[in-house]
């Protein structure tokens, strides 16, 4: 599972913050920042779907690498 | 409440007034019928005014700043007089590119990181509160939740940052009533010295002589490319944030603790589970989000088949877009435990609520308190709780009986 995050979408909501601090922090604004690149470790799945099923403005995708057939 | 010269709405659809009691009685009832019949309604009231309900079209018109300027907020009869893209009370009257330059020297101080050394003294203020309320108990057992309780959580909160006595919040909330609650609708006349804006500048001279660390301080130091915010700047934002961080909060707060008396089932949970509170609290903002924006159209516009044009009003009715079926799973219902919840409560686009960490640490740290004191309490009279008119909605009465624990009786349901 691989995760990426449009920082020009991201209006600082900070509920991915709140919900996956493993994955997210903010900068001094207030703004997310992504701590994982690509692989989001297998512990972490669960939080990373509530990252991305709470962002308002779809800042945050999750892609299958091998999507099942 | 309702002004002297107010027409009774007779149609939602082409009539709608959201300053009238009935709308704030029965807002989400409103909603839900005009979703389904005229998603996007009209009223020749205040100049003209839309009412989109839906979901896609409330986001849209958030996201869209080439059609819509903010620099009018509150519809009122009065055209607001400050022109784009600063306006009245920046940023949240700024349309880009201001608006990002306004906001970006606000936005550390309202960052999760810099919110955090204020939830132990919003705690002890709570705790405090509450002890007072419980002390001072009528052998009725019923309190005003909304007077004794939500209203002084935020007024304390806010004037804390500004830097201005804690005993200024009764003027606060006069001002925050004849601008919101009433606005465009003529009170009585009130004297110079007795507006906010009088207020904010006699608060922004004490600090030309005498320099502060709060916030006023802070802006009256800020610059932008070198040059000092002007006086217009300054005022206009100590403005909003009064205005935006007071009864938006208290609504919030009221909204909660009005579902939780009608539900001890849900008490008892959040008291058992701590670990839902987090969940619980956006639950909370969405199902009762308080606050409906509004936007001016800068350029005629196509809206759900209707034609907007040039100078009319439109409100962004956040809630409604929280309880659009559409966008929400069983929207009308409270789950405490909603996994997916995208809600608008902070509004949506670059205009994102500042204060939303403020308020959400004020929401769940005003409910942890009180649950903890007041496990079980119940609507004491649901016919006397009055919900507020105007742009920000949440119970301005709400008397709830505060019970043994061990005595409650489950009561009805809520909307």
């Amino acid at each position: 599972m691989k995760i990426s995050f449009n920082r020009e979408a991201c209006q600082g909501h900070n509920r991915c913050y709140l919900l996956a601090p493993e994955l997210f922090d903010v900068d001094d604004e207030g703004y997310a920042v992504l701590l994982v690149t690509g692989d989001v470790p297998e512990q972490l799945h669960a939080k990373a779907q509530l990252a991305v099923d709470n962002c308002p403005e779809y800042a945050i995708t999750l892609t299958e690498e091998n999507p099942p057939a | 409440m309702s002004g002297p010269e107010r027409c009774p709405v007779t149609d939602w659809q082409t009539d709608f007034d959201h300053t009238a009691p009935e709308y704030a009685a029965d807002a989400p009832a409103i909603w839900q019928e005009l979703r389904e019949t005229c998603p996007v309604a009209h009223s020749d009231r205040f100049g003209g005014t839309w009412l989109p309900t839906r979901h896609e079209d409330i986001s849209a018109i958030a996201h869209d700043t080439e059609h819509f300027t903010s620099r009018g907020v509150i519809v009122s009869v009065l055209e607001p007089q400050v022109p784009a893209p600063v306006g009245y009370a920046p940023p949240i009257s700024s349309d880009p590119p201001f608006h990002q330059i306004a906001r970006g020297l606000l936005l550390p101080a309202f960052a999760p990181k810099a919110i955090r050394p204020l939830e132990a003294p919003t705690r002890a203020f709570c705790a405090q509160l509450i002890d007072q309320i419980l002390l001072d108990l009528p052998a009725s057992g019923v309190v005003d939740a909304a007077e004794q309780y939500a209203q002084h959580i935020p007024v304390r909160v806010i004037a804390h940052m500004l830097g201005v006595p804690a005993e200024d919040g009764d003027r606060f909330r006069g001002f925050i009533h004849r601008i919101l609650e009433m606005a465009g609708q003529n009170e009585e006349p009130v004297s110079a010295e007795d507006t906010m804006v009088h207020y904010i500048f006699t608060q922004i001279e004490k600090r030309r002589d005498e320099p502060s660390d709060d916030l006023i301080g802070f802006l009256l130091q800020a610059e932008i490319d070198g040059v000092p915010l002007s006086d217009d700047h300054v005022g206009g934002t100590i403005a909003l944030i009064l205005l935006a961080g007071i009864d938006t909060t208290w609504s919030a707060i009221g909204a909660s603790i009005w579902y939780l008396a009608q539900h001890p089932e849900e008490c008892a949970r959040l008291i058992a589970q701590p670990e839902l509170m987090p969940f619980a609290v956006e639950e909370m903002l969405r199902a009762f989000a308080p606050v409906t924006m509004a936007r001016k159209v800068s350029q005629d516009v196509e809206l759900g088949g209707k034609q907007l044009h040039e100078g009319d009003w439109v409100l962004l009715p956040f809630p409604s877009a929280n309880r659009d079926p559409e966008f929400f799973e069983n929207p009308n219902e409270v789950i405490l435990d909603r996994e997916k919840n995208r809600h608008a409560a902070f509004g949506l686009g670059i205009h994102r609520c500042l204060g939303s960490n403020l308020a959400r640490m004020e929401l769940t740290v005003a409910l942890e308190e009180w649950l903890a004191r007041v496990p079980e309490f119940e609507l004491a009279d649901p016919e006397a709780v009055l919900w507020s008119t105007g742009q920000v909605r949440g119970p301005r009465k709400l008397p709830i009986r505060i019970l043994e624990p061990g005595t409650s009786t489950t009561t009805t349901g809520a909307r």
